[in-house]
């Protein structure tokens, strides 16, 4: 069934990918649901690299430096978004995401 | 010479001058009004007297200067002037006894508070009367016409705060306009027949031999001559202006004014402006003489309007009490006597009594006029009497113009005029009924101014007032004497001995007549006026009235004729019956249309824009208002369905998003995605 | 590297992960999931990605779960409260059937694709090359990468501070 390396890696990000998806659905803790949002990225990431290695000939560098970039750029999101917690942490003393409902239309 | 006839409106527009400024100066610039006025109606004098001896040196022509007032289309209104010695006679005779009266009034109407008005309508009237005489075409002549009637209305009304002369002066406005509308369609008619409305205008002027000729050959309805037709018309307004029946009602009430308008105005130049106006178109009216077919004669009309005139003035007068209405109804009278003269071919005749009863008759309401002023407007002569002591010189004067209206012969200048018009009537082949009525008339006329005299001087003083009546000042006698003085000497310009006048109005010489020549008709005039004077000083001279309350000698003998007379013969009942009534009827009956018919309508085109608004707000209302309302209001219950997705929860917004993505995938990989 | 290798690494990664997302402990959902990311990177350094290995070792290892505790640290009411409250089930039942129709769209496009061919050895990145393109073509990329870190960092400062008349924090 799965015939080359390629495939393995791209079954391995997606199984990660959809863990992380229900994680961050299923859990009501915002931390673990940032945690989620994290695994998500990184099987993305996953996907990058492993096109660069199995995939066909691109440029020598490109994925990697893509990659590197996603990797600063969820740190960036992280920051910010434990940053939001606090914050949420501040008003409502807890962390359930189902109480942070404010923006309801 | 043409320089004269060039200038010739000054004569007319000195005075509007002196109204202009009247009007516009203060009220307390009596001095200011009054000067202006006098002085411009003396220069109008000085000027008429160099127009007369400018149409002296050649009478028999017509000198005229005409030019254009406006240009409609293709043609022009010409308007004009003309200068002949009809035209410089009247002139000098209207602005010689304005000044007369002008200057009487100084004294009058001293007390009045409006006297700055009095000299500005005054002035008004004399421009205006001037403007009738010199005009060379019917329509200025027509301009004039109206204005003098304006300026009779506001002088009769002149103490409009009294009811009767505001009665007074919209009854002579209203009476003499019946006349003008006949007078506006001649001209109406003139216009469109000849084509012009210039009486002289180089051999194309309508009282010029071309255009006549054209006129009476043209017949109109009943076979009567188109210039007959024209002719009646006119003399409408004639009839109107100069009081002759049926409109003579307004002239005894226009007394109401003060009695220097009376004098000047319903004496002496206004009502005479009928007769001068039928002698200035009398080629026109005489134009059907000619013809051997015409059914009808205009100065037929006119000769017997005059005679029925004549004798209705004189009865009517013999039983008045007010001196003013007397010599109101003996102008009525005379006025009659000059449309004889008219009708019976002489119009020379009829202008030589204009002239001479202008100076008489002014004479004659001047000396009532100082009366009533002495008397302090006492105006029943049966309440006065015994005025000859004190009041000699206004005595004397009016003496002298109650011979000269009486025609008291040979020395009185009323006895050489009314001799022409006798004679003329004489010699009128048509009928002899103006000549016995005017005759009738001739006895009575003595007889009533005999009675006036008599109840007013003589006697003694039967009330207080007339007790403690003196002499009027200079200012008002002087005139007086100037009057008498001329109401003697004008005479001697046109006896048979020396027609004068004749040959000078005319322009063709006249052979002197003997004087012994109709020697018959002398002796009867003489007889008559004898009878007259006589019947009068025995009745109220010899046995003068003792009481004001004593009954009159000829009401005893005749009372229901006597009250009849008194009661100006109840034509103003009769109008007010008949004519008065339709009006009134034709008025009801036009503001029921107006208010029901027009009203109606007008009601209905507002209930139609009514309708459309409240149809439009209806419209508006329902349609749009509502229509938009729904329509939002859907619009915010749409938005409201949607905004349910809006639940705030992050989980939720997250598995919506998988689950898109799971849909959006599997429709590209059916779709033939690889 | 050999199938099994790869194999080895995608079970312990999978493996912490699941075991991460189902803890109710916040501390050991945050360790096991540092063990996750050390399982990537081992990856990465199997496929011959070393900077990018190094990169994520350093990132998510060593900062952002630091990152985490701070704020688990943070945001607890007392020295014991890291266990989560329960989830219901329902909320779990939605949550593994929303996560496996994603499951079975990227397998099927995974597994229904033919691939290229690999190659037996992957291009080579030496950091030398890496450096020089970052500073050459990629260098508009990497200043806003520097923008949106600092950005970032900032703001979450921002965002995280106390209010000027905001509540002072528990006692821990």
């Amino acid at each position: 069934m799965i015939s080359s390396p390629l495939q393995l890696c791209l079954v391995f990000s997606s199984l990660l990918f959809c863990i992380g998806l229900a994680g961050a659905l299923s859990r009501s803790n915002s931390i673990l649901v940032l945690l989620g949002i994290e695994l998500m990225l990184n099987a993305a990431n996953l996907n990058f690299i492993a096109f660069w290695r199995f995939g066909p000939a691109p440029s020598p560098a490109t994925g990697v430096i893509f990659v590197t970039f996603s990797v600063a750029v969820a740190a960036a999101e992280a920051a910010v978004g434990l940053a939001l917690v606090i914050a949420v942490y501040r008003r409502q003393r807890n962390i359930r995401l189902q109480e942070a409902v404010r923006l309801k239309g | 010479m043409s320089l004269a006839v060039q200038h010739l409106w000054l004569i007319p527009a000195l005075p509007l001058v002196a109204a202009a400024i009247g009007a516009v100066v203060p009220r307390r610039a009596r001095a200011v009004a009054a000067g202006a006025a006098i002085a411009a109606i003396a220069s109008s004098f000085v000027l008429s007297c160099l127009a007369l001896s400018g149409a002296l040196a050649n009478p028999a022509a017509h000198l005229a200067f005409n030019f254009d007032w406006f240009c409609v289309g293709e043609g022009a209104l010409r308007l004009g002037w003309l200068l002949d010695p009809l035209t410089a006679f009247m002139c000098v005779m209207v602005s010689f006894v304005s000044t007369l009266i002008f200057i009487f009034s100084l004294g009058y109407m001293r007390e009045d508070e409006n006297f700055k008005q009095f000299f500005c309508f005054l002035s008004l009237f004399a421009a205006a009367m001037l403007g009738i005489i010199v005009s060379n075409s019917l329509l200025l002549l027509f301009i004039s016409w109206e204005l003098v009637g304006l300026a009779s209305y506001l002088l009769i009304g002149f103490w409009f705060t009294k009811p009767s002369a505001a009665a007074a002066a919209k009854k002579a406005f209203i009476t003499t306009r019946i006349g003008d509308l006949g007078f506006f369609l001649g001209i109406l008619w003139l216009n469109n027949a000849a084509g012009s409305l210039l009486f002289y205008d180089g051999g194309h002027g309508v009282l010029e031999a071309a255009t006549l000729g054209t006129l009476s050959a043209q017949v109109t309805l009943g076979g009567l001559a188109v210039s007959t037709a024209i002719g009646l018309l006119v003399f409408c307004g004639a009839i109107g202006k100069s009081g002759q029946f049926p409109l003579h009602v307004w002239l005894p009430d226009a007394m109401e004014g003060p009695t220097p308008v009376s004098a000047l105005i319903h004496a002496a130049t206004m009502v005479a402006a009928g007769v001068f106006l039928i002698a200035r178109v009398y080629p026109l009216m005489a134009a059907d003489q000619a013809l051997a077919h015409a059914p009808f004669h205009a100065l037929t009309a006119v000769a017997f309007i005059g005679a029925i005139t004549a004798l209705l003035g004189a009865l009517i007068a013999v039983a008045q009490n007010d001196i003013k209405r007397v010599l109101a109804f003996s102008t009525v009278s005379q006025l009659g006597y000059m449309m004889i003269a008219l009708g019976v071919g002489s119009w020379v005749a009829a202008i030589f009594h204009l002239l001479t009863h202008a100076f008489f008759k002014a004479l004659l309401f001047l000396g009532a006029g100082s009366v009533i002023h002495a008397s302090h407007h006492e105006q029943d002569m049966r309440r006065l009497g015994g005025l000859s002591g004190p009041m000699r010189i206004t005595f004397a004067t009016f003496a002298i113009g109650m011979m000269a209206l009486s025609g008291v012969p040979f020395v009185f200048s009323g006895y050489w005029s009314k001799e022409a018009i006798l004679h003329a009537a004489y010699e009128w082949n048509v009928s002899a009924l103006p000549l016995i009525m005017a005759l009738a008339a001739v006895v009575l006329t003595a007889f009533y101014m005999t009675r006036l005299v008599a109840e007013v001087f003589l006697g003694k003083p039967r009330s207080a007032a007339a007790q403690h009546a003196h002499e009027s000042p200079g200012v008002m006698t002087v005139p007086l004497i100037l009057l008498a003085a001329c109401s003697i000497l004008i005479g001697f310009l046109g006896t048979p001995a020396w027609p004068w006048l004749e040959s000078a109005l005319t322009g063709t010489p006249v052979e002197a007549h003997s004087l012994l020549e109709g020697a018959s008709l002398i002796v009867l005039s003489v007889l008559l006026v004898c009878t007259g004077i006589g019947a009068g000083w025995a009745l109220y001279a010899r046995r003068p009235r003792e009481t004001a309350e004593a009954i009159d000698p000829v009401e005893a003998a005749f009372p229901r004729a006597f009250a009849f007379a008194a009661a100006r013969m109840k034509f103003d009942e009769l109008y007010a019956a008949t004519v008065g009534r339709l009006n009134t009827a034709f008025a009801s009956l036009a503001a029921w249309m107006d208010r029901r018919v027009w009203g109606g309508v007008i009601d209905l085109v507002a209930r139609f824009g009514e309708m459309a608004g409240r149809f439009n707000k209806e419209t508006d209302d329902e349609g749009l208002n509502t229509g938009f309302n729904a329509a939002s209001e859907e619009l915010r219950t749409v938005g409201k369905f949607y905004s349910r997705a809006q639940t705030g929860e992050a989980h939720g917004y997250l598995r919506i998003l998988a689950l898109g993505f799971v849909v959006l995938a599997i429709l590209a990989i059916m779709g033939g995605g690889r | 590297m050999t199938t099994a290798l790869l194999l080895l690494i995608c079970l312990v990664t999978l493996g912490s992960a699941a075991t991460a997302m189902l803890l109710r402990n916040l501390i050991h959902s945050v360790l096991l999931l540092i063990g996750s990311w050390i399982g990537v990177a081992i990856f990465y350094l199997s496929c011959g990605a070393e900077f990018v290995a190094f990169a994520q070792l350093l990132v998510y290892v060593g900062a952002v779960s630091m990152v985490v505790l701070f704020a688990v640290l943070l945001t607890r009411r007392s020295r014991t409260d890291v266990t989560v409250s329960a989830d219901t089930v329902s909320r779990a039942w939605s949550a593994v059937m929303a996560g496996g129709a994603v499951l079975a769209v990227l397998l099927y496009g995974a597994l229904m694709t033919t691939l290229p061919a690999a190659s037996a050895h992957g291009p080579a990145a030496p950091v030398k090359q890496l450096g020089a393109e970052l500073m050459g073509i990629h260098a508009a990329s990497l200043l806003v990468i520097g923008m949106i870190l600092t950005v970032a960092t900032l703001g979450s400062v921002v965002i995280a501070s106390e209010e000027p008349s905001g509540k002072k924090e528990d006692a821990p």
